[in-house]
This record gives structure tokens, sequence and C-alpha cells, in this order.
């Protein structure tokens, strides 16, 4: 017998899966690149969200418009964070590292409730519903997927075909020997910190259509892109990528079976299962 | 082209390298030799701008250049190796040198440009070119040439050559031997070649330094070298293997 119900479930996590991708691949650039992981990576997409929402909904800035500007003041944001608070820290001791970024987390959360307050704000948009056959999709949904995976393709060519993106690739590796071939080493870190800042202000420009901005709403993915980011071995783009999509479908495909919140209990079991398993990600060798 | 004087450099109450002097005529290829933590290493890090000197000068075309950052030093025209070759691994060959190219001189390069001089260098020193290759099928000498590629592709008009020979056999010794004197013809590049072994590098130096304990011991035409009874009396005393695996001349 022919499940469609099942069927729009299992799509449904990838479309899902496509965002969560998007999400990590952020992160995981940064802790790839600068072996540091930003703590308060979901908290950057939440500003990217309230600036999206203040410049459209208050100033009446169209939409690409406030788009591209968010994306812009969260990649600066990544900058920033990286030269005010990342480089004091850098070759520190990991537990400091995540202790000062932790540390950003709070800030903007504080700032946040101070700057907007703790009402649920959104774009009061409606976005349409798309049928196929008898399954039901949110075009929100369906925009942010295909954003998504454009943005992880991007992000692929620059890291593959560029120069600058063939430093980024290496210097993780070996810091030291980058400046005897001409390569500052903090141009390549302040870069890297843009792209992973402008990656969260494209995840949140496509969350913003689909979810309402509060200061807190960093808490409730902020976690799972952790996850996903350890789950396919914490700086492993491709890792993360795939990880994204198989923590998706346990979320939406759990939530089919019994409730939406036992798809998230499925899930978190799951990682925590695999972290005895394989520690190193679901993907190492 | 290259003048240090008086170079010295101390670690604490150590002294590494002690009020060293030399110069360097254009198209030249100098040796420089000496035991482990002889300061040869402490030397070559100095010029290349990963240690700063504690007191001397190095000029470099006639301008001081002790204690700049290495990213000036590779853009003013300095290429080093390293003994113990530090590829990119999960870069491919090509990416390792072209990254070289693009990044390692002063002023824009081009994305052509880069990649044409990338692909000079790996033919230079007879790596494949194919964008293909990966930095795993390399062996021993493999990674010393890709090593090597990646310094010339810099455009250095002065190379330092980090003893680019430990770990090979004969053959790919003199190999590497004949490949310096070649690029060095070809690429009209000035080279400072440090080495344990002798042998080999007295094949095709033009002068050699003895360091012994950070300080100049000898100085001369590599003829006269293995006939100094101090360097003779270093190299016995402490590592005879450099005068063993040291092919008839």
């Amino acid at each position: 017998m022919f499940d469609t119900f099942l069927l729009e479930s299992v799509i449904n996590g990838i479309l899902l899966g496509g965002v969560l991708a998007l999400l990590a691949l952020g992160l995981n650039l940064i802790f790839g690149v600068i072996d540091v992981v930003w703590i308060c990576y979901a908290e950057l997409v939440m500003i990217g969200m309230y600036a999206i929402w203040w410049l459209h909904v208050y100033y009446g800035v169209p939409l690409p418009g406030a788009i591209v500007s968010a994306v812009m003041v969260v990649a600066l944001m990544g900058v920033l964070l990286h030269r005010l608070v990342i480089e004091p820290v850098l070759g520190k001791p990991p537990i400091n590292q995540l202790l000062v970024t932790g540390g950003v987390l709070f800030f903007l959360q504080a700032a946040a409730t101070l700057a907007f307050g703790i009402e649920f704000r959104n774009l009061g948009l409606r976005m349409p519903v798309v049928e196929f056959g008898d399954m039901f999709f949110s075009f929100a949904r369906l925009l942010a997927f295909g954003t998504a995976l454009a943005g992880v393709l991007l992000l692929w060519l620059f890291l593959t075909r560029s120069y600058l993106g063939t430093a980024i690739r290496a210097i993780s590796q070996d810091r030291e020997i980058m400046p005897l071939m001409g390569v500052d080493p903090r141009r390549i870190y302040l870069i890297t910190s843009a792209i992973g800042g402008g990656m969260a202000g494209v995840a949140a420009s496509l969350l913003v259509l689909q979810y309402d901005v509060h200061p807190a709403i960093g808490l409730s993915f902020g976690p799972i892109t952790f996850m996903i980011c350890v789950m396919g071995g914490l700086g492993n783009m491709l890792g993360g990528f795939l990880a994204a999509f198989v923590f998706a479908q346990f979320i939406s495909v759990g939530g089919y079976f019994f409730q939406i919140e036992w798809g998230y209990v499925i899930a978190f079991a799951f990682f925590i299962a695999m972290m005895f398993i394989r520690p190193k990600g679901l993907f190492s060798r | 082209m290259l003048k240090v004087t008086d170079l010295t450099k101390r670690f604490g109450g150590f002294t590494a390298v002690n009020r060293v002097s030399f110069s360097l005529e254009k198209g030249e290829i100098l040796g420089l030799i000496g035991p482990n933590g002889s300061g040869k290493s402490t030397t070559f890090n100095m010029i290349a701008g990963m240690l700063r000197p504690t007191s001397g000068s190095i000029e470099f075309d006639g301008r001081e250049i002790g204690g700049l950052p290495p990213i000036e030093i590779c853009h003013r025209g300095i290429g080093r190796t390293f003994q113990i070759p530090r590829p990119f691994r999960n870069l491919t060959i090509l990416e390792n040198v072209v990254t070289a190219a693009f990044f390692g001189q002063s002023g824009h390069v081009s994305r052509s440009k880069a990649h044409a001089q990338a692909e000079e260098a790996l033919a230079l020193v007879g790596l494949p070119t194919d964008p293909r290759a990966e930095v795993a099928s390399l062996g021993a000498a493999g990674l010393k040439k890709l090593e090597l590629a990646r310094a010339i592709a810099t455009q250095p008009r002065l190379l330092l050559a980090d003893e680019s020979l430990g770990g090979l056999d004969e053959t790919e010794m003199n190999q590497a031997a004949d490949m310096l004197d070649h690029i060095r013809r070809e690429k009209d590049i000035t080279i400072i070649w440090v080495e344990h072994i002798m042998g080999v590098l007295m094949r095709v130096v033009d002068r050699a330094i003895v360091l012994d304990h950070g300080e100049k011991i000898f100085e001369g035409l590599p003829r006269e070298v293995a006939k100094d009874p101090k360097v003779i009396e270093i190299y016995l005393g402490t590592e005879k293997i450099s005068f063993d695996e040291a092919p008839a001349t």
C-alpha cells in the first residue's frame, strides 16, 4: 500500500534538511578553517532575522533589499566577532574559546531583548502552499530548500575553484607555512568569518519567512545546528551536509509516526547513540 | 645580493647563532653545512622572517630585511623549503603550487599567469602538471620536489633550500643536486642550500660555509672544506654518516 503521507513527510524532511544543511555549513566552515566553534552562531542568525524584520516592517524597505542588507550586517558581525572576540583567544585552550563565544550568545540575546522586547515578531507574509498530488508543501520551505542548495553549491564552487578558496581550505592544515607562500592568515580568517557570518545571514532570511523571531529563537535551532556539525564530523563540510538530511528525516518521519515532538526526541537519542558509536562523526574514516 | 652581518639569535641564555656573517653574489649556490643544532635552520628562519634576529643585520638587495614578517620577505623575493616537506595534503599537487604562485608575489597576479607559473615550476622539478594529481601519490622524493616547486612558484630571486636531500637514496640525491643546479641556471635563482650530506652538495655549490655551535668555523671553496682540520674534527666526531654517504666525486 502506498502511503502518501509518509512520502510527504520524507519530502518535507528533505526540504528541512536543506535549511539545516545551510545552517550547519557556516558553523562548519568556521570550525574547519579557524578551529574555533562559534557557540553564538544561532544568535547571529537571530540578529539577521531581526534586521530583516526591522528594515522591512519598520522602515518599509522592500524585502529583497532588507535581505541583502541583513546578510551584509551579519557578515560584518562575523568579522567583528573574529576581530574582537576570537583573535585574542586564538591558540588558547578550546574551553576559553567556548566560554567567550558562549558569552557573546548571552550578550546578543540580552541585547535583542533590550532592543526589540520579548514579543514574537513576524513579517506578516502569507506564503502560498504548493499542492502536488495529494501532498502539500509550504512554498517558504521549497524556497528555503532551493536557496540553501544554491548557497551550498556557491560556497563549494568558491572553495574549490578560486585561489582564495583554495587558501581557505589549506590554512587549517598548516597555519605557519602560509605566510611563506605570501598568504596572510589573518586576512584569510577575516574573510572566512565574513563568509560564515554571511551564511548565517542567508539562513536568517530563509527562517524569517517561516518562523516568528524572538530573542531566544537561537536556542530552538542552535543546538540542532551544532549537533549536525558534530554528527557530520566537526569541520567536515560534506559530512555536515549529509548529516543535516539524516537529522531532518528523523525529525520529519519520526514526527509522522508519533508526534512532532517525538521526532526531535528520536533525533537527539540517535545523536547520543552516535556519539558512543562514532564519536568522530558519522562519516569518519 | 644578500649580506648577513654579525647575525645573532639567543633563546634565553642559549646562543643558537653567534655573530655569523657571510654574503652572497647573484647566481651563486652557497652550501651551508653543519651538524644538528649548529644553527643552520635558525639562520634560515631569521632570513625567511620566521624568527626575529637578536642582533645583526640581513640586507637583501641593499635593503635591511631582518625582523620583517615572512609575508613581506616572501613578496620581496625570498623563497624557502623545509627539511621535512610540509605540503597541504587536502589540496592537489597543482593547487599547492598555484596558491604559492598566486599569493607569493608582490602585486596582483592574474589567475592564468599563476596557473602558468605553477605548471612551469612543476615541470622544472619534474612533477606531473595534471590538475587531479594528489599529494598522497608522492613518495619522499616527490614531496621534496613539491616543496621545491612551491617555493619556485613564488618567483624568488633567492631560494633557501633546507636539507632538501634527507631521506633520499643516492641516485635520488644526485638527481636532486642536478635539479638545484638546473633551477639556478634556468630561472636565474640564487640559492643557499643547507645540507647534512656533504659529498653531493660539494659537487654543485660554488662556495661553502660550515657552522658549529652557532659559529662560522669555515668559509671557502668546496674542495677545501673536506681538508679543513676543524671541519674534519666536527664531522668525524659527531656525524660520521655525512662522509660515508658521500658518493665519489
